[in-house]
């Protein structure tokens, strides 16, 4: 098990790894309220960031429609814990279940009739939209004047219902993304991890290689919509509304993307880079303008499309690739050669 | 010697051109045979037609027996053809390691196993000093090599090369012949190659099949087909012969 988890990884690694985990466990305990509300939306973003990369950075399958399993997540077990008093845990079986299986859709859909690249992508688009227009009309979840979950001041927090505070939210995010982290790492030293990278080089040469292509893209996405859909469930509870407007529209897709984009696709700590990095940089500068009293909308959305030009003009590959080698955490991978390789697989610990 | 791969009446059409007509051969186990005619033959087409990327419009494609025209190209190598593309696929943003393990483990049960097998391959193909570097840096005939390892590394019968000697500077064409011909004399391996160096089709093969659009022509030994009047004709004209 040992030799599975950690072997290949740099010991300097390690200890940071350590540190860094530290640190975030024992925040809490520091920080005020409002830093933790940051950091429960960060982890978030790292969260969804990391089910995404799984998909687009290691399968190589463009996804332009992640709100969709989120918002299916996100409704499945609130429709359940409001109507039912299902507790979301158990609730959220069946929202792993809703997505993986409008996750299999879409790539049946799309892989069996060789559907791919951007064409893909706008598949993935166009199915976020129905469920957007069809959420907007169904009643039994609110339709368009939104789905709410009871509120009130709890006194003590109740794991088993997810009502309480936002310590107990942040813990719960940090804990799901700790655990997204080890399963792609464990993921990319297996089989299907060899595989998916593969496919996201050269299908042709994946394919002939004996690897099933339409079963192992398969995997990606109903895999990615699963862990996506837990990140749905989280939210739903944290926010205790819902509508189908903001849920499922194409700008929360977008934003989601964002942090994997800017930290590194393919590699696994670029999702938690980049939301930690978009994120503070957002908030801090909301911050920043309120406290000079300047209100302008949209500036955070404005402030993202910077952001993205920046890391596209002069940091091509993301933050982590040259942030990974600056630490000496960038393994033994030798890049050499006139272009580099399109994506840091991983490397590092 | 029996057959390992056979073609039987094969043709296969791209919207009215005749890409391969009839043709029929056989390859017999642990044998090397060349594949070579001009540009736009049908050569590389008959490679697809056995590798699974196209379905033949007619005839059969057999492998020991067993027919597998039809198939998709990774049930294909499941059964045993590795294959070379002409036009290098590297997996360029992985190692070469990394990329030969992934050909390694469509015939071991693990990472670890297929690791070891790609170590054992790369060292073969003398890439052992890349094994860390990204595919995307290697020269072209690093490339060829890499597209060798990686077929191989997947536990072929036959082997399908695509012109891996081209742009191959000579010593280097000879380490590739004098790996090839290892392999088949230590192991047995069956080879179906494709090529234009006629210097490593003479140093190989046994036997040659020559196509011509898309139809064999002649078929034999190495020099007995380079002095087919037919063969002549279709590489350099009719006032040569």
């Amino acid at each position: 098990m040992r030799e599975i988890l950690l072997g290949g990884v740099p010991r300097r690694g390690l200890v940071l790894l350590s540190i860094l985990l530290a640190l975030l466990v024992a925040l809490p305990i520091v920080v005020n309220d409002y830093l933790i509300t940051v950091l429960i939306l960060i982890l978030y973003f790292a969260y969804v960031g990391q089910a995404w990369n799984l998909m687009m950075g290691f399968a190589g399958q463009l996804s332009l429609g992640h709100a969709l399993y989120v918002g299916l997540g996100a409704y499945a077990a609130a429709a359940l814990y409001v109507h039912y008093g299902v507790s979301p845990w158990i609730g959220l079986g069946a929202s792993i279940a809703i997505s993986a299986a409008a996750g299999a859709i879409i790539g049946f859909l799309a892989f069996r009739f060789g559907v791919s690249g951007v064409y893909f992508a706008i598949l993935t688009i166009a199915f976020a939209e129905f469920a957007r227009i069809g959420f907007d009309h169904w009643s039994w979840v609110g339709g368009s004047a939104g789905f709410f979950l009871p509120v009130a001041n709890y006194t003590r927090s109740d794991l088993w219902n997810l009502r309480g505070s936002p310590t107990m939210f942040y813990y719960l995010m940090l804990a799901m993304t700790v655990a997204a982290f080890v399963l792609c790492h464990l993921l990319l030293r297996a089989r299907v991890g060899y595989y998916w990278l593969a496919i996201r080089e050269s299908p042709e040469a994946a394919q002939a290689l004996g690897i099933n292509i339409f079963r192992y893209k398969m995997y990606a996405v109903v895999l990615s919509a699963a862990m996506t859909s837990l990140g749905g469930v989280v939210f739903a509870f944290y926010y205790n509304n819902l509508f189908p407007e903001q849920v499922f529209h194409i700008s929360r897709s977008i934003e989601l993307i964002l942090g994997p984009i800017i930290g590194g696709i393919g590699t696994l700590f670029g999702p938690i880079v980049g939301a930690f990095v978009l994120t503070a940089l957002a908030e801090s500068l909301g911050e920043i303008m309120h406290a000079f009293g300047i209100d302008i909308p949209g500036i955070k959305q404005v402030f993202y499309g910077v952001c993205l030009l920046v890391v596209v003009m002069f940091l091509p590959d993301g933050i982590w690739p040259p942030l990974s080698k600056a630490l000496g955490l960038d393994g033994k991978r030798i890049q050499g050669g006139d272009k580099p390789g399109k994506s840091d697989t991983g490397g590092g610990g | 010697m029996a057959a390992l791969l056979e073609l039987s009446s094969v043709s296969k059409s791209f919207a009215g051109l005749k890409a391969v007509q009839d043709v029929s051969f056989s390859v017999p186990e642990g044998s090397i045979v060349a594949l070579i005619g001009p540009n736009g033959a049908g050569k590389t087409t008959c490679f697809n037609l056995v590798a699974g990327v196209y379905r033949p419009d007619a005839g059969e494609v057999k492998l020991g027996g067993a027919r597998i025209d039809g198939w998709r190209s990774d049930q294909i190598c499941r059964a045993g053809v590795g294959r070379t593309f002409q036009l290098v696929k590297p997996f360029a943003g992985l190692t070469v390691m990394e990329n030969v393990i992934v050909g390694a483990l469509n015939a071991t049960a693990g990472v670890r196993e297929a690791r070891q097998k790609a170590g054992e391959v790369i060292e073969q193909l003398g890439l052992g000093p890349k094994l860390d570097h990204m595919a995307s840096s290697l020269t072209l005939p690093e490339r060829k090599r890499l597209e060798v390892a990686r077929a191989l590394a997947t536990g072929p019968k036959i082997l399908l090369l695509d012109e891996v000697m081209a742009g191959l500077r000579p010593t280097e064409m000879d380490h590739m012949v004098a790996v090839l011909r290892e392999l088949n004399a230590r192991l047995g391996l069956t080879i179906l190659l494709i090529e234009h160096v006629m210097r490593a089709v003479m140093a190989l093969s046994a036997q040659v099949i020559v196509l011509h659009h898309g139809e064999v022509i002649a078929s034999g030994p190495p020099a007995q087909v380079t002095r087919d009047p037919a063969v002549l004709e279709c590489y350099l004209g009719e006032e040569a012969v």
